[in-house]
């Protein structure tokens, strides 16, 4: 484990007490917390650097404009980008689909063509493509589950075809933690002619991304679920295609020349970015990602496949917990579970007031909860400063709460 | 362990007293929370004097949800639909007498909801009936 004291001390909000106990946070998959440097960035940045940026020709506003371009640099560089052309910071993952969402399915998609999408998607990478195959007339197919709760790439080979237009893929299932080939889903995309778009949100605070071995054209991340403040997001898109891309938001800074009849754009990735952006989440995100990297992701996969090994061994250890999703080798730091005749909003607010937080409902993906027969589960979701401790907290919560209803 | 837990809540919700239908009910009402998948259907007969006389809930959901309609038609056996239309969340507050977080008092209230929803219905139709 990396819990060190000098990491404990990065985290201010690890120490505090939640109704008395120590906290336990086991909610990574909806956010992480936020290391004092991230905080500190932004602190600073509003303290000595805060002006608007791009257009200024004074000091703060040439300040906070390089800092803000760096911090896609940043960017580019940790998701191994061409540049920062091809970055285009928006709020969050849902932003970045919506973005391609109107961009593309606005202006390239046509009646009888198919967006493949698959059966762990979370809301924002469904609903958004069911809004738009419902305006333009295009159908919407699902990759399969396996039975193992992974992805049934037969069923990929089947339905993805010449009609295909776009392929909009989860790399990590948020509510189960499947992680999802990409790379053999993408060549299927590839021999059809189809974008190949991948939600990253769960994936790139876990895993190290490379956008050009997985061979994307395009990746949506959020910055709140990797240590960076909430309201900072990306998209990464191949340049090429990026050029030729219609803008979704108009309006301030995405433009060129304006006159009062017509409107040209602005150079990429700013073509993308209508408006004053959120230039402090920009600088926290880049700080975040520094932060990771310091850690180090090969360091940070093995302590989270380290404690996800071990809460499912700990919570098969209890009869009366039913485990959903692959085995540990085929997830993220995720454990979605249901236990015997106790509905998981009792089991949250129980395991609160031991100090655990935990995620207890639908997990924005309701068609998959019914494909796995409930309404819900409780989702425990790690990150890399998580202990052993905190899963035998959680079991021994858990354990407490059997008792109780028994 | 808990106080949001006393005993009284566990007991309800795993061995309820009004659990079951009612045929040819008077109030009848279903509605779901479709964000936490908590279900209920309420059941209700009126006597001659126009009170409740007998109440039943089926259902599925979490123990606050469950517990609270069961306690809740305990409680309302005797009264009149007027009377319940003035129940409200302080009533509900009390009858539990739990510490309740805005979002689980939503569980909790859940049960009148419906309730009160079932003798609106009732009120319609006895109204549509006099004209």
């Amino acid at each position: 484990m990396i819990r060190t004291t000098e990491i404990l001390k990065d985290f201010p909000i690890l120490n505090t007490k939640i109704h008395g106990k120590r906290l336990v946070y086991l909610d990574n998959a909806a956010t992480t917390q936020k290391p004092r440097q991230v905080i500190e960035a932004i602190s600073k940045y509003y303290e000595k650097r805060n002006a608007n940026v791009h257009r200024g020709v004074h000091y703060l506003s040439e300040i906070a404009s390089e800092d803000y371009e760096e911090a896609h640099v940043k960017v580019a560089t940790f998701l191994n980008a061409k540049g920062m052309e091809e970055i285009i910071f928006t709020r969050n993952t849902t932003e970045s689909l919506n973005l391609l969402a109107y961009s593309l399915g606005l202006n390239e998609l046509e009646k009888g063509d198919n967006i493949v999408l698959t059966r762990f998607e979370h809301h924002s990478n469904l609903v958004p493509w069911q809004q738009m195959a419902k305006r333009q007339g295009a159908e919407i197919r699902f990759i399969e589950m396996t039975e193992d709760c992974r992805l049934d790439l037969a069923s990929a080979e089947k339905i993805i075809d010449d009609k295909t237009k776009i392929v909009s893929i989860t790399h990590m299932s948020n509510a189960l933690g499947t992680i999802i080939p990409v790379k053999d889903v993408s060549k299927l995309a590839r021999e059809h002619n189809a974008y190949m778009i991948v939600d990253g949100a769960q994936s790139a605070p876990h895993i190290p991304i490379d956008v050009r071995e997985l061979d994307v054209d395009f990746f949506a991340f959020s910055g709140h679920k990797m240590l960076a403040p909430m309201g900072i997001g990306g998209l990464y898109g191949r340049e090429e295609i990026l050029e030729k891309m219609e803008p979704f938001l108009f309006g301030g800074d995405m433009i060129s020349i304006v006159s009062f009849d017509n409107a040209t754009w602005n150079r990429l990735p700013w073509k993308f970015e209508a408006g004053t952006p959120n230039v402090s989440g920009g600088i926290g995100l880049a700080v975040a990602i520094e932060y990771l990297e310091k850690i180090g992701f090969d360091k940070i996969h093995s302590v989270e496949r380290e404690l996800t090994e071990y809460a499912h061994e700990r919570l098969g250890e209890l009869s009366f917990i039913t485990i959903y999703g692959p085995e540990p080798k085929h997830k993220g730091a995720v454990v979605s579970f249901a236990m015997e005749g106790i509905h998981p909003h009792d089991i949250a607010t129980l395991l609160d007031e031991d100090g655990i937080a935990v995620r207890a409902g639908h997990h924005c993906a309701q068609p998959l909860m019914k494909m796995l027969g409930t309404d819900s589960t409780t989702r425990a979701s790690m990150y890399f400063y998580n202990t052993k401790e905190d899963i035998d907290a959680l079991v021994e919560s858990l354990q407490k709460i059997y008792k109780l209803f028994s | 362990m808990s106080s949001m837990y006393r005993q009284l809540i566990v007991d309800r919700y795993k061995a309820p007293l009004f659990k079951g239908k009612l045929e040819n009910a008077d109030i009848y009402f279903h509605d779901a929370n479709p964000l936490c998948g908590d279900e209920i259907e309420v059941f209700a007969k009126l006597d001659n004097e126009g009170k409740i006389r007998e109440a039943k809930f089926d259902g599925t959901g979490c123990a606050i949800s469950q517990a609270s309609i069961d306690l809740l038609l305990e409680g309302i056996e005797g009264m009149t639909p007027d009377e319940i239309m003035e129940l409200d969340a302080e009533f509900i507050k009390e009858m539990l007498n739990i510490p309740l977080t805005p979002v689980r008092l939503k569980c909790a209230l859940l049960g009148l909801k419906v309730l009160q929803a079932g003798i609106l219905v009732y009120k319609k139709k006895q109204e549509a009936g006099k004209d």
